[in-house]
């Protein structure tokens, strides 16, 4: 899962510090593994780097200076580009997945959207494998068809995903 | 409407409704010969409704159908029989066999439904149970055999008149993944050898694997998933 | 296992009916509704004999003219004069009587609060219903008295009928009449009503049998409406953990509950029956309401009988189901049926009857036990043998057309079902084909030739002597419609002035008149003549002896003294030939013309008026009867007709038309409940063929075929079976045996016809059904 490609999808939203960004990550997507500060540290920097964010504002304080970083144009193009772009299928995709969903979500896309493409991509590897599996002898058959098992579980809770979007949305965006 | 080249079936702006029930606001849809299309969506989200629109068993409050170069949707009830008679082939989720003839006789049916004399009707039915491996159940009722080789008869009924195209509506919905599977492939391998399209509507996606391309049926709209990425 | 355990299931069971939201009520309300019809039909035929019973006693309490011979009764101040002035309204009778109290202690008929003042008259409801219509315009110009009353209840055989008393004056004038009787009491004492005749009485017997046996077969077939469904129901039950002894409980329970209900229903369409028929009036016999009272033992029985059989049935329909948790498993292949013991019923009906063959009338009545017994079982013969029957025709019938193989295929299938369908129909017509038959065979004997020539004169009317006739007939040939009058006085001449050894019969008549009874060779007024050799008459020689004296009108020991009037045979007798006369024998004695014959001897004859009507007028016959009553109010008129029928014959043959039609209705709806059933049940199939282009017609016909193949093997078991019983009927009861196929083929026709309508009304429910929204997965 992309990091950068949250932490621009929150700026989305708005300015923030870098402590908010971490917080607002740990709330939204980090529930079992908070973030640490200094991953958001270099995650930034590499956007500042990149062009994708900007400092928005420095605010001398008692302690360590705090940057406000905002999101730029570029920034915007590659959250849309990453969200539209699906995810390779491959097993423990789900973190990733709903990752993508919060924000399309959080940043008012259309998240069925997100499922569709997804879903899509899916179905063309699942097509090879089985594919695969016609042609292949029976080890080839197993092999192939763990691999649709997972892509299929993934699938249904794509399939569940979409069907609960209208409560998730009312759950991420409270 | 001008139908996309080449297609041998397709729909437009199809809308449907039942009492106060939107089935279908919009779906569209085509088929190639010899194509396999799965269609896709939530339960509920008009998948059934545009499969009963496309083979003419349903007439669509508004838009239109087009199978070769005729309107479907503007055909009377009696021609759309004739045409499901002959062109179109159906597989359902709970095969529908008729209990009370042998597996031979239901499939032998739908060439009876059109005329043919008893006796070459069941041995072409014969032929058809052979390919599809359940030749062995000719004599026995559908309350005999398991729920895996009835669909597989229904299957064979369902293609008895080599159709055109081949509507199937959740065909390995009540069969455990294996026999689901077999069916599939005697389906999918059955209709690519007649050149038939299949227009499969099911929620499976392992199922949906066999098909060559797959559209989505959400709240009575339809994606076509190929042009859209 | 305790009784508790047992009351807790049935209870729950009951609780099905009335839990099981719309579906469950609804097969509740038809069940209900099916039974409920049924055990009204039981008790309007269980309350037909005491309805005859209390009309019968209505009667006898009204009795007052009686026709034994008794010692004639001296005026006193008790007694009053009771004269028959019966008449008929259109083919109506209208029971008349002038009433005349000879004192103050003069007894009051039933229903009269006070006599009718001569000129005066009470009626009855409908009497005063139609004189006040302009369809009663003629009988009111007959009985043109003041209405001051009505008659009671009481005093009425029923709701329907016309009934008049008037006051009378100088009645004790006319008491030689036999119609004319001084009594002192109304009410017939020795209540001495003829015993019914033993064939009348195996009638009325078979016909009951016959009636009620589908009735019973009926109900067996409605406490299964919703069957399927139950045991699907039930199969749930079993998942949650009732073993299947318990489901068979709660099955009982659910019978028990319709049938319950059933009998509600029945018990409300018995009432609202009971009020219908009392309205109505059925071939001139109506009822009052309360005279329909089921005896109590018979609707105890039918009370009990009815949910015992309920429960009964329904336990020995799951005797070939196993119902599993996962659903209903039919004992895959049922036993084949065996024929053995389906034929010893019917066997063993024959053997019952056949000691009574050849009994006839003469030797007593049947013994209804056995006649009950053999016919019952006979009957029963047919439910059981069709099952066995459709199952063995059906295994062979071959291929045909798509409709044809899915109906063969699926009664191959289901050949039990289709028999039970088809069972009550069956029965019915088995059991109206012997009763047509007995019928049609016994019609001759009690239905005899009158002789009355109806191309010579259509009425007679017979005028009392007191009357001059030859007044009187000039009155009917002023009567419109009248085209020709033949008048005569009659009477009998003795030996002696009284119980003479010899009698002969006078007539007089003008010449044209007298030729219309022999033949004469000339004729003018002042003739006399004899007919000597006339068939059965062996006196009149012996008497023809001119300036011999005979006694007109002589007297019989026992009643009244007539008139006894002393007459000389004329000297210029001459003979006549014989002509059958218009009333169908020869003439006999001797005939007279007017002026041959003094005029003291005329007050001993009494004239009979015979009439030529013009067909095309259609009241010409209410007129002649309207001057008959202005001639004289004891003049009779009768309607002239071919032949002439028993009442009780065609009284009970009408029983069985109505009943019979009520029967096959009631089938006929059972049928198409459970063939509206079976539909629903394949409701997804029909669908599915439907896609596959499946014409409506081919559909629709193999539902034909599905009832039309079982109804024919019905029919033609049925037909066998029929003719045989009316064959040992005909034999028991002494006649010919002759198969009436007039009646086989309407019986059958009728049932077919209930048959097709039955597929009918069953097409458009299936044409639903075969929208494809059956196909959408709720």
């Amino acid at each position: 899962m992309s990091i950068g490609h949250t932490l621009l999808g929150l700026l989305e939203a708005g300015p923030r510090h870098g402590y908010d960004l971490k917080r607002a990550f740990d709330e939204k997507f980090g529930h079992d593994r908070p973030l640490h500060y200094g991953q958001v540290y270099s995650t930034m920097s590499r956007l500042l780097k990149n062009g994708l964010v900007e400092v928005d504002a420095v605010e001398a304080g008692d302690g360590p200076e705090r940057k406000r970083y905002a999101i730029t144009e570029a920034g915007v193009t590659d959250v849309e580009r990453w969200l539209t772009t699906p995810e390779k299928p491959e097993p423990y995709l789900q973190s990733t997945l709903y990752t993508k969903v919060v924000l399309a979500l959080l940043t008012q896309r259309n998240a069925a959207d997100v499922l569709d493409v997804q879903r899509a991509e899916h179905l063309r590897g699942m097509r090879i494998l089985t594919d695969r599996k016609r042609k292949g002898d029976l080890a080839d058959q197993l092999i192939c068809d763990h691999a649709l098992f997972h892509m299929e579980a993934d699938l249904r809770w794509l399939e569940l995903t979409a069907a609960r979007l209208d409560k998730l949305r009312q759950a991420v965006t409270r | 409407m001008t139908p996309p080249p080449g297609s041998l079936l397709c729909a437009e702006q199809l809308r449907k409704v039942y009492g106060p029930t939107v089935a279908l606001d919009g779906a569209e849809f085509s088929i190639h010969p010899g194509e396999v299309v799965a269609v896709m969506g939530p339960s509920g989200s008009g998948k059934s409704t545009l499969l009963h629109c496309l083979a003419g068993i349903v007439t669509p409050d508004s838009g239109t159908i087009m199978y070769q170069d005729r309107e479907l949707s503007a055909m009377s009830d009696g021609e759309r029989s004739a045409l499901r008679r002959s062109d179109f082939g159906f597989v359902f989720q709970f095969g529908q066999l008729v209990p009370e003839l042998t597996c031979v006789e239901n499939v032998a049916l739908p060439l009876r439904l059109n005329g043919t004399p008893r006796r070459p009707a069941e041995q072409a039915a014969l032929k058809w149970m052979e390919r599809l491996e359940v030749d062995d159940l000719a004599k026995k009722r559908p309350g005999e055999v398991s729920g895996g080789q009835g669909q597989r008869v229904a299957v064979a009924r369902a293609l008895v008149t080599e159709p055109r195209v081949l509507f199937a509506d959740e065909p390995t919905g009540a069969l455990d993944s294996l026999n689901g599977e077999r069916v599939m492939e005697l389906l999918t391998d059955a209709a690519r050898t007649t050149n038939a399209a299949v227009v499969l509507v099911t929620h499976e996606a392992r199922v949906a694997a066999y098909s060559d391309r797959e559209i989505v049926v959400r709240d009575g709209r339809s994606r076509d998933m190929e042009r859209a990425v | 296992m305790n009784a508790r355990q047992w009351y807790r299931d049935l209870v729950m069971g009951v609780r099905f009916t009335v839990t099981g939201g719309r579906e469950g009520w609804t097969r509740a309300v038809l069940t209900g509704v099916g039974v409920g019809l049924g055990v009204a039909l039981l008790l309007l035929t269980t309350a037909i004999p005491s309805a005859l019973d209390a009309r019968h006693a209505r009667e006898a309490a009204r009795t007052d003219i009686t026709f034994s011979a008794s010692a004639p009764m001296p005026r006193a101040d008790d007694t009053l004069i009771a004269a028959n002035v019966d008449t008929e309204y259109g083919d109506r009778t209208v029971r008349g009587r002038e009433l005349e109290p000879e004192g103050p202690r003069a007894p009051l008929p039933p229903g009269v609060a006070e006599f009718p003042a001569p000129g005066e008259m009470v009626v009855s409801p409908a009497l005063k219903e139609l004189l006040a219509s302009d369809a009663g315009k003629l009988l009111r110009e007959r009985l043109p008295d003041r209405i001051t009353g009505t008659i009671g209840e009481s005093g009425l055989v029923g709701s329907a009928e016309l009934a008049f008393f008037r006051g009378g004056d100088g009645l004790a004038a006319y008491l030689g009449d036999q119609r004319v009787q001084r009594i002192d009491h109304f009410g017939d004492r020795d209540s001495g009503a003829e015993p019914l005749d033993p064939v009348l009485l195996l009638l009325v017997l078979v016909v009951f049998v016959v009636l009620l046996m589908p009735v019973a077969v009926f109900i067996a077939a409605a406490v299964r409406f919703g069957g399927e469904r139950r045991d699907r129901r039930l199969a749930a039950l079993r998942l949650v953990g009732s073993d299947s002894l318990m489901t068979r409980r709660i099955a009982a329970g659910e019978a028990l509950a319709g049938a319950v209900l059933g009998l509600l229903f029945g018990a409300g369409f018995f009432l609202i029956g009971r009020q219908l028929v009392g309205g109505a009036e059925v071939y001139g016999i109506s009822v009052f309401p309360s005279y329909l009272d089921p005896s109590p033992v018979l609707a105890l029985l039918v009370a009990v009988a009815v949910p015992v059989a309920a429960v009964l049935v329904t336990l020995f329909t799951l005797r070939g189901v196993v119902i599993e948790p996962l659903g209903v498993v039919r004992t895959a292949r049922p036993a084949r049926r065996r024929l053995w013991w389906r034929l010893l019923l019917p066997l063993a009906g024959l053997a019952m009857l056949y000691p009574m063959m050849g009994q006839g009338r003469d030797h007593g009545n049947f013994n209804q036990y056995l006649v009950t017994g053999g016919v019952v079982l006979l009957l029963i013969g047919v439910t059981a043998l069709l099952p066995w029957l459709v199952e063995r025709v059906v295994a062979r019938l071959g291929a045909g057309g798509v409709s044809w193989q899915l109906a063969v295929r699926r009664l191959q299938l289901s050949s039990g079902t289709a028999a039970r369908m088809v069972n009550g129909i069956a029965v019915a017509v088995a059991g109206a084909i012997a009763l047509q038959m007995l019928f049609a065979g016994v019609e001759s004997d009690y239905t005899r030739s009158t002789g009355q020539d109806t191309t010579r004169a259509q009425m007679q009317v017979s005028v009392p002597q007191e009357v001059p006739v030859a007044g009187a007939a000039a009155e009917f040939a002023a009567t419109k419609g009248v085209r020709g009058v033949s008048a005569y006085a009659e009477g009998y001449a003795g030996d002696r002035r009284s119980d003479p050894g010899t009698t002969a019969q006078l007539t007089v008549g003008d010449c044209a008149a007298l030729r219309e009874i022999a033949r004469l060779a000339s004729c003018r007024d002042g003739d006399a003549f004899v007919v000597r050799d006339a068939e059965y008459d062996t006196d009149t020689r012996k008497l023809a002896v001119p300036g011999r004296t005979l006694y007109l009108d002589p007297s019989w020991e026992g009643v009244p003294r007539s008139k006894e009037i002393p007459w000389k045979v004329p000297s210029g007798l001459r003979a006549a030939g014989t002509r059958i006369g218009m009333t169908g024998g020869e003439q006999s004695g001797f005939l007279l013309t007017p002026k041959a014959l003094a005029a003291d001897a005329a007050p001993a004859l009494t004239g009979q008026v015979y009439l030529r009507l013009d067909r095309g007028a259609p009241d010409a016959m209410e007129r002649v009867r309207n001057t008959a009553a202005a001639v004289h109010p004891l003049a009779t008129a009768m309607t002239w007709s071919d032949t002439e029928r028993s009442d009780r014959f065609t009284a009970i043959r009408t029983g069985l038309f109505a009943g019979a039609a009520c029967v096959l209705a009631l089938i006929g709806a059972s049928l198409l409940v459970s063939q509206l059933e079976q539909l629903r049940e394949r409701k997804k199939l029909l669908s599915a063929l439907v896609a596959f282009g499946t014409r409506r017609r081919t559909l629709g016909l193999s539902v034909l075929w599905q009832t039309a193949v079982p109804i024919a093997l019905g029919l033609l078991l049925a037909s066998a079976v029929g003719l045989t019983l009316g064959a040992v009927l005909l034999r028991m009861t002494e006649t010919t045996v002759r198969i009436d196929w007039s009646s086989v083929l309407s019986m059958t026709g009728v049932a077919a016809a209930v048959v097709l309508a039955v597929t009918l009304l069953s097409l458009p429910p299936l044409f639903r059904l075969m929208r494809p929204e059956g196909l959408r997965t709720e």
